[in-house]
C-alpha cells in the first residue's frame, strides 16, 4: 500500500451531501478484474455525456481542479455499496484525501486500504475549507498526518482526529495481511476452541 | 452478576482472537461468501503474495450481479461480464472454494442462497464483499459488508481486523395495519433516522412487530440496515428462527442440533443491556411506503405527494432535494399515485424470496400488467424459482404480462442486460434509488413486492390496500 504522510495540493469543492459509491463509480465499470485504471471511469456520470464528451461544469472537468488531489464533500461521503472500486477510482484519478463532516463506514474503511486518508470535521470547519476550496489552485491545503493538522491557505492550522492504529498503517504504509499472519498462532487456538463448542460450523463439501 | 450485554456484545465477544493495546480487535470470520464482482482482486492478490485460502469449508462462491436472468444455455453475450465469472470459475477451481456453477439449481443472489442452504446460522460473523450482507443479519447473525482488501484479508487468515461497533436498538411496538409490509417497516425506519442514522452502529430491531414477522419479512428490514447507514442489523434468533434453519443442507445435524439451539438461546440481549442510541416506532402509525427521491431516505407514504423544495429551511437539504427531482422528473405537489411507470421490477436479495412473489403474485392473480408496463419477477435463487413453479406462480405472472426470469441480481444494479433507459421510471423492490442505480438517467422507485404488482397493473404508483 501506499505510504501517506504530507500532501500539498489542490482541493476540489462537491458541496453535495450523500455523495454514494454508485456515484463515484457506476457498476459498468465493476467489471474489470483490475485494481487499477479506473480513474477515467471516476463520478463517470457527473463527469462525462454518455457519448463521453465532457461536462465542463463539473468540477474536475475545469482547469484548476483537473489535478485535485483532495475533495472537500458533503456528510455521508461513500454510503452506498461496498465497492473498492470507489477507492481505487479517486486514487487512480489522483485523489489521496477526501475531507467531509461524516463518511460511510465502509468506505471509510475501504480508503485506508488504499492510502487514502479521510478526514472528519465538523460542518462549520468543513464549510471553511470548502470556501478554500472554491479558490481553485491558488488555494493548496496542506496535509500533515503525522501531525494530524490540516494548513489553509491562509496559514490556519486545524488540528483532525484519527485512530491511532489506522494511523501508523496509512504512514508506514502496512499491509494488513501480513500483521495478521503473524498472529497466526493466536488464529490457530481459536479455531481448536472453536471446533470443540461449535462442531457444526465447517460445511462439509 | 456481570453487566448486561447486548446481542452484538455477545457475538462479538464469541470471536475475539486478539485485542491490541488500542482497542483494535482481530476478530474470527465464520462465514466468508464471495461473488464475481469484488473477489478477482483479492484472488489476484493471494496469487501474487503466494497465500492460499486458510479455510475453504467456511466459504462459499456463487456468481449472480453479472448473470444474464434469461435463457443461459447460450452462455453470456457481454464479454466483460462473462470475464468476470470465467475468472471466478477458475479463481474457486484454484484455490479449492466451493462454488454453485450457474447452471446449478442453488445459484442464486449470495444473500438468498446462505439463508436456504443453513449456511447462515444464530451467533456468527458472517462477511462479504457486498453491503447487504447485513441481510444475514436476520438470524441474529453479525453480518456485514466489506471492501475487496477485506474479502483478500478474509480468504487468507479468516479473521479481520476491526473496532467494535456501537450498539443501537430500533424497537417497532404495537400492531402492524393490513397491508402494511417489512420493506414498508424498513423504509418507514430508514424515513425518521436518515441515510446516515446508524452510521458507526449495529442496529439490534426488537419488539413484537419484529417478533412476528417471518425469516423473510426479518430479512428484509436487516437487507436494508445499510441504506440507514449501519452496517450490519440484527434481529435475536428465537423459534421462527430455529423452524427456518433447522433441516437445511448445512444446519447442525441431529446429534449436534441440541447443542445449537442450546448455545442459540443463549444469544438474545440480557434485560437491560444497554444501547448507544434507542428509537421507539409504533406500527400504528405505518402505511405502505414509497421513494421519491435518489436516497433512500427520500421516501413517504403512498397517499403522499411530491415535496416541495421551497418549503425546506437547510440550503444543503434544498439544494439536495432540487437535484433529486430534477433527476427524478418530478414536479412538487404531484401525488404519487398519478406518477406513470415504464418498468416494475420484483426481485432482488431484498425482496426476492418465496414469500415476496407469493404477495406479488396474489395481486397479480386474475390482473393483466398495464400495457405500456415492461414488467420483470427474478425469483432470488434457482430453488426459490422451482418452489415458485411448483406453487404455479410463474402461471399466474405470466399470464397476467409479466415476464418470468432466471435467478440474479439483475435490475437492482443493472450490471447485466437488465435496466432502466434514460429517463424511464420504475417501480422497483430493490434496496437503491440512487442516480443510474437502475441504468444510466433511470428513475426509481423503491417499494413493496405488492406495489410494485399493483403499480404493474395500474400503469402508474398505486397503493396496494386499493386492489387487495
Amino acid at each position: 500500500m501506499q505510504k501517506f504522510d504530507k500532501l500539498t495540493g489542490v482541493a476540489a469543492p462537491m458541496p453535495m451531501i450523500n455523495i454514494d459509491t454508485d456515484m463515484i463509480i457506476p457498476k459498468q465499470h465493476l467489471k474489470t478484474i483490475k485494481r487499477t485504471g479506473l480513474g477515467k471511469a471516476l463520478f463517470d456520470e457527473m463527469r462525462f455525456n454518455a457519448d463521453g464528451s465532457e461536462k465542463p461544469e463539473f468540477v474536475l472537468n475545469q482547469p484548476a481542479y483537473r489535478k485535485a488531489q483532495v475533495i472537500v464533500a458533503g456528510a455521508n461521503f461513500g454510503c452506498g455499496s461496498s465497492r473498492e472500486h470507489a477507492p481505487w477510482a479517486l486514487l487512480d484519478f489522483g485523489i489521496r484525501c477526501v475531507i467531509a463532516p461524516s463518511f460511510a463506514d465502509i468506505f471509510h474503511s475501504n480508503c485506508f486500504k488504499n492510502g487514502i486518508l479521510p478526514i472528519a470535521l465538523p460542518q462549520e470547519i468543513c464549510d471553511r475549507l470548502m470556501d478554500d476550496a472554491r479558490k481553485g489552485s491558488n488555494a493548496t491545503l496542506l496535509i500533515d498526518l503525522e501531525k494530524q493538522e490540516i494548513t489553509r491557505p491562509d496559514g490556519e492550522v486545524i488540528k483532525f482526529q484519527i485512530d491511532a492504529f489506522k494511523r501508523h498503517c496509512l504512514l508506514e504504509g502496512l499491509d494488513d495481511i501480513g500483521l495478521t499472519l503473524e498472529k497466526g498462532a493466536d488464529v490457530d487456538s481459536y479455531e481448536a476452541k472453536q471446533k470443540s463448542s461449535q462442531p457444526w460450523l465447517p460445511m462439509a463439501p | 452478576m456481570s453487566k448486561p450485554r447486548t446481542l452484538f456484545d455477545k457475538i462479538w465477544a464469541n470471536h475475539l482472537v486478539h485485542t491490541q493495546d488500542d482497542g483494535t480487535c482481530l476478530i474470527y470470520i465464520d462465514r466468508h461468501l464471495v461473488h464475481e464482482v469484488t473477489s478477482p482482486q483479492a484472488f489476484e492478490g493471494l496469487r501474487m503474495t503466494k497465500r492460499v485460502v486458510r479455510r475453504p469449508d467456511l466459504t462459499i462462491a456463487v456468481a449472480d450481479h453479472n448473470v444474464p436472468t434469461t435463457d443461459r444455455s447460450k452462455g453470456i453475450a457481454d464479454p466483460e461480464s462473462r470475464t468476470q465469472i470465467e475468472t471466478l470459475e477458475s479463481n474457486v477451481k484454484e484455490f479449492g472454494v466451493p462454488y454453485f456453477a450457474m447452471d446449478d439449481i442453488r445459484q442464486g443472489i449470495v444473500h438468498i442462497i446462505g439463508p436456504e442452504q443453513g449456511m447462515t446460522l444464530p451467533g456468527m460473523t458472517i462477511v462479504c464483499g457486498d453491503s447487504h450482507t447485513s441481510t444475514h443479519g436476520a438470524f441474529g447473525a453479525l453480518a456485514f459488508g466489506i471492501g475487496t482488501s477485506e474479502v483478500e484479508h478474509v480468504l487468507a487468515t479468516q479473521t479481520l481486523i476491526q473496532k467494535p461497533a456501537k450498539n443501537m436498538r430500533i424497537t417497532v411496538d404495537g400492531v402492524l395495519p393490513r397491508g402494511v409490509t417489512a420493506k414498508d417497516i424498513v423504509l418507514a425506519i430508514i424515513g425518521r433516522i436518515g441515510t446516515a442514522g446508524g452510521t458507526g452502529h449495529v442496529v439490534e430491531f426488537a419488539g413484537p412487530v419484529i417478533r412476528g414477522l417471518s425469516m423473510e419479512g426479518r430479512m428484509t428490514v436487516c437487507n436494508m440496515t445499510i441504506e440507514a447507514g449501519a452496517r450490519a442489523g440484527l434481529i435475536a434468533p428465537d423459534e421462527t428462527t430455529f423452524a427456518y434453519a433447522k433441516g437445511r443442507p448445512h444446519a447442525p445435524k441431529a446429534g449436534q442440533w441440541e447443542a445449537a439451539l442450546n448455545f442459540w438461546r443463549t444469544l438474545p440481549s440480557d434485560p437491560g443491556a444497554s444501547y448507544d442510541k434507542e428509537v421507539t416506532i409504533d406500527a400504528a402509525t405505518l402505511v405502505p411506503h414509497v421513494t421519491w427521491g435518489t436516497s433512500p431516505q427520500d421516501v413517504a407514504p403512498i397517499t403522499g405527494r411530491v415535496p416541495d423544495p421551497a418549503r425546506e429551511g437547510d440550503a444543503n437539504k434544498r439544494a439536495s432535494l432540487e437535484r433529486s427531482l430534477a433527476y427524478m422528473g418530478l414536479t412538487p405537489g404531484t401525488p404519487f399515485t398519478e406518477l406513470r411507470i415504464d418498468k416494475v421490477f420484483i426481485g432482488s436479495c431484498t425482496n426476492g424470496r418465496i414469500e415476496d412473489l407469493r404477495a406479488a403474485a396474489a395481486l397479480a392473480h386474475g390482473r393483466k400488467v398495464a400495457s405500456h408496463v415492461q414488467a420483470l419477477v427474478v425469483p432470488g435463487s434457482g430453488l426459490v424459482k422451482e418452489q415458485a413453479e411448483q406453487e404455479g406462480l410463474d402461471k399466474i405472472f405470466l399470464a397476467a404480462g409479466f415476464e418470468w426470469r432466471e435467478p440474479g441480481c439483475s435490475m437492482c444494479l443493472a450490471m447485466n442486460a437488465d435496466r432502466l433507459e434514460p429517463g424511464e421510471r420504475c417501480g422497483s423492490t430493490s434496496n437503491r434509488n440512487f442516480e443510474g442505480r437502475q441504468g444510466r438517467g433511470g428513475r426509481t422507485h423503491l417499494m413493496s413486492p405488492e406495489m410494485a404488482a399493483a403499480s404493474a397493473i395500474a400503469g402508474t404508483i398505486a397503493d396496494p390496500r386499493a386492489i387487495s
